[in-house]
């Protein structure tokens, strides 16, 4: 276990859509790649060369600086068996771990149940955007969602002090747990409380912060903006939880994949400046996931839903490096056109439940994983 | 029946075959009868028009912008929602927005969406077969699902797995191979003009059909083989009785109560087996038309029986709170803010998440949607100066509502004749008795306190149901 002064930090950021492997970490010198790819292929000579093999595209030259610190793990090859390559159910296996049945709990609500046992925070646990990703749903387990750090509370529309704090109080009655009320209406009632308490604490962190740093004008860059204000206030969060997409680049790739990558590279750049211009950072990984990698072969304009990817893992506690084999792209070695996953995705939870985390990985994700030693 | 159950259960109908309905359009449909009702529904006469759009364009000539924020779009669908004398045409627009969700943050082109939306309003309660004909052909959808990149020579199969897994059939009902077959049946279903985005910006799009770029060899899907063509592969997918049953629970789902979530209907048995059997019956008998499934599902009993067995989408509570406090009538100019509103409770509309649209029931609700939904409720309700609101306050007034127990009857009955558990009940009358009984004398003081009372019961769990 790495051991840090402060409690370990994970910083979940979800890749929705299914990113393009092939043309994010480049075998650049591999024909195959220009054989392959004769619609969607990023030049030989714009590609950020890594090493003698393998290459950042374009737009990930902020990512690249983060590499050469010795900050960025590149696990290769990441996925499950028989990849079903439908949005809905892989993105449902990344997130409950389980590849063969519909799960109902969420891995990263399993960790924040196993951080916060007693539910003595009801901020463990934050997702930055609307609605909450199945990840982080585990029933009787705290999970908040903020859209938006500036606007957050109940009953704001009533103006009188006096009349909203008689309402809160019987809000928080009817909210109070109860027996035999039946399970959507306790999901509800609990909901609700956790609601009105994290809305009172978390309302500091904005109030508190103030930074030097620009961030960049894009959705994905407001959330980690949001989010290393409410990591900055110390109010005992452990998991944030965001999203950026749509890497679906069925069509027209040449033009969406640099962007959504230079949105995310710029964010995450600008987000760990901003901890280290405030003195911190280094009990915070941030991981990068998507749910599937993409056809191996383009159809002239994008590329289709396919199943090996890559995941990331960045942060001043990351041992940086190259993680696993590529896997092959030669004919013979694809299933159904795609590359084939050679890495287990609960190994890359593993490695940041027992390594980062100091806990047993095991009823998390349901199982025992090679883990890889970027922690 | 007693009179205030005949109410309920009309309230109950307009909750799930429209957006609600205020006190007066009550009044209508219990004079009618509630099987009438259903027949207004299901065909409404000529002389009910949908959403007043010639008076939305007058005022707001940027509805029909492709682009902007907010999204035109979507203000405009709310205020279809909330105008139109044709409710059951548009939930089935937005039931059909459900099932194939389209989003445009990949279309970019929010006049293509609406376009989608007229589609969806003209077809939604015809023949299901005449819908996947027309979705097939729908620009925004093509585009969607890049059956614009599907060729004779590079087949993409993102349309035709869509197709099968998502619109009619579901999952694990058919091969990698049908997949592959029925892309090859859709080569050259595409959309012209198809101009680059940059630099001329964006252009309408309209269905063009190429046959030097359709692949005309022989195709085998599902068990039949042939030179199939897309019509004759929607042919194969209606009569499947798997589509009969993916269909009828998506229907079960959105009007009459929760089901497991869509990935898991390959696995768990549907909520009511039984209703299904009725639903998918009549969907097979009628040769797929969505009325006769309309009709037998809403004069069912484990239809009337089914009350707040659902939670409201959260285009649900916005559409039926404008509606009961009647604003947006008519297009005010701050009309552009009530597009967004649903979307900062997990649902934004005319861009779901994904093809798959969203995940319901329990799952619109987590801490941040929960307090978007109260609290722009309770903002609404609590504001007297509001045509509806004013109009609950009068209605209390000339009915003499005096003791505690009184408001708070008239309150529920007022937010859609809510029932609430006993326990709610008396921590709501508990409040109001706290402030004793209603001084009409002083109205204004009076008026902010119906509206108080109508946020909290807007603030309930059992709110949290349609």
């Amino acid at each position: 276990m790495t051991s840090t002064k402060k409690d370990p930090v994970i910083v979940v950021l979800q890749l929705t859509g299914g990113n393009d492997y092939f043309n994010t970490v480049i075998p650049y010198n591999d024909p195959l790649y220009y054989d392959n790819r004769p619609a969607v292929q990023y030049r030989q000579e714009d590609i950020i060369k890594v090493d003698d093999q393998l290459g950042f595209m374009p737009t990930m030259g902020p990512i690249k600086n983060l590499y050469d610190q010795g900050k960025v793990a590149v696990l290769h090859g990441i996925g499950y068996a028989d990849s079903p390559r439908s949005h809905f159910r892989s993105m449902d296996i990344w997130h409950t771990c389980e590849p063969d049945k519909v799960g109902t709990e969420g891995w990263a609500g399993r960790l924040a149940r196993e951080l916060d046992p007693n539910k003595e925070n009801v901020l463990s646990a934050i997702n930055f955007g609307h609605g909450l990703p199945r990840a982080l749903v585990v029933p009787g387990v705290p999970v908040a969602a903020i859209a938006d750090l500036e606007t957050y509370g109940v009953l704001t529309g009533i103006s009188d002090d006096q009349q909203r704090m008689k309402a809160l109080d019987l809000f928080a009655r009817m909210y109070s747990p109860a027996v035999g009320s039946g399970m959507v209406t306790d999901y509800l009632r609990s909901t609700g409380m956790e609601a009105m308490t994290g809305a009172d604490i978390v309302k500091v962190a904005p109030e508190m912060y103030s930074s030097s740093v620009e961030y960049p004008n894009s959705p994905i860059a407001a959330h980690l903006k949001d989010i290393a204000q409410v990591y900055l206030a110390d109010l005992g969060t452990r998991i944030f939880y965001t999203q950026h997409g749509s890497f679906d680049t069925h069509a027209g790739e040449a033009g969406a994949h640099p962007t959504l990558w230079k949105d995310v590279s710029e964010g995450i750049s600008a987000f760990f400046e901003d901890l280290h211009a405030h003195g911190t950072g280094e009990n915070v990984v941030m991981y990068l996931f998507t749910e599937f990698g993409r056809r191996v072969h383009d159809n002239g304009s994008g590329t289709d839903h396919g199943a090996a990817g890559a995941a990331f893992a960045i942060g001043d506690a990351v041992k940086g490096g190259m993680y696993g084999q590529y896997p092959s792209a030669k004919a013979e070695d694809l299933e159904q056109g795609d590359l084939v996953p050679n890495y287990d995705f609960r190994g890359g939870y593993t490695t940041i439940i027992e390594d980062w985390f100091g806990l047993d990985a095991k009823p998390i994700v349901n199982g025992s994983f090679e883990k890889h030693s970027f922690l | 029946m007693s009179n205030k159950e005949v109410r309920a259960e009309l309230a109950h109908l307009m909750r799930r075959a429209g957006f609600g309905a205020t006190r007066e359009e009550l009044d209508r449909y219990e004079a009618m009868g509630y099987e009438a009702a259903v027949e207004e529904l299901i065909d409404p006469p000529s002389d009910m028009p949908a959403g007043e759009m010639a008076l939305l364009l007058r005022y707001m000539p940027g509805c029909l912008l492709p682009g902007g924020v907010p999204l035109p779009g979507q203000y405009n669908w709310m205020y279809n929602m909330i105008t139109t004398q044709r409710p059951l045409e548009e939930k089935m627009a937005l039931f059909w927005h459900h099932v194939f969700a389209t989003g445009n943050s990949k279309v970019d082109n929010c006049d293509q969406m609406l376009e989608q939306l007229v589609m969806f309003r003209k077809y939604g309660m015809g023949n299901y077969r005449e819908m996947l004909v027309q979705l097939s052909k729908n620009p925004a959808m093509i585009y969607w699902l890049d059956n614009n990149e599907n060729h004779r020579d590079a087949v993409n199969e993102n349309w035709g797995r869509e197709l099968l897994e998502l619109f009619s059939m579901g999952v694990s009902n058919y091969t990698e191979v049908d997949v592959r077959e029925a892309s090859r049946a859709f080569t050259g279903w595409t959309i012209m003009p198809k101009l680059p985005r940059q630099p001329f910006g964006r252009f309408p799009w309209a269905f063009e059909y190429l046959p030097e770029d359709h692949d005309e060899g022989e195709k085998t899907f599902l068990g039949y083989t042939g030179n199939f063509n897309g019509e004759d592969i929607i042919d194969i997918v209606v009569k499947e009785p798997a589509t009969a049953r993916f269909i009828c629970r998506h229907l079960y789902n959105f009007f009459v109560a929760d089901e497991v979530q869509v990935p898991a209907w390959t696995i768990e048995p549907a909520r009511d087996e039984e209703a299904l059997d009725m639903m998918m019956t009549a969907f097979e008998e009628s040769g797929y038309e969505m009325k006769a499934v309309l009709q037998v599902m809403f004069n069912s009993d484990w239809f009337k029986n089914a009350r707040y067995s659902k939670i409201k989408s959260p285009a649900e509570v916005v559409a039926s709170t404008l509606r009961l406090v009647g604003t947006y009538r008519t297009p005010e100019p701050s009309i552009p803010d009530i597009g967004p509103q649903p979307g900062y409770m997990g649902q934004s509309l005319l861009d779901p998440p994904s093809v798959e649209g969203w995940y319901t029931g329990s799952e619109w609700i987590n801490s941040g949607s929960l307090l978007a939904r109260i609290n722009f409720v309770a903002d609404r309700v609590a504001d007297t100066s509001l045509p509806g609101v004013q109009s609950i306050v009068n209605d209390m007034k000339s009915a003499g509502v005096s003791t505690p127990e009184e408001l708070l009857e008239a309150s529920l009955e007022h937010m859609g004749y809510l029932e609430v558990s006993d326990e709610t009940r008396q921590q709501l009358l508990d409040h109001a008795k706290a402030e004793g009984n209603m001084d009409w004398t002083n109205e204004d003081a009076t008026s902010t306190r119906v509206g108080e009372m109508l946020a909290l019961v807007g603030a309930t769990t059992e709110y949290q149901f349609g």
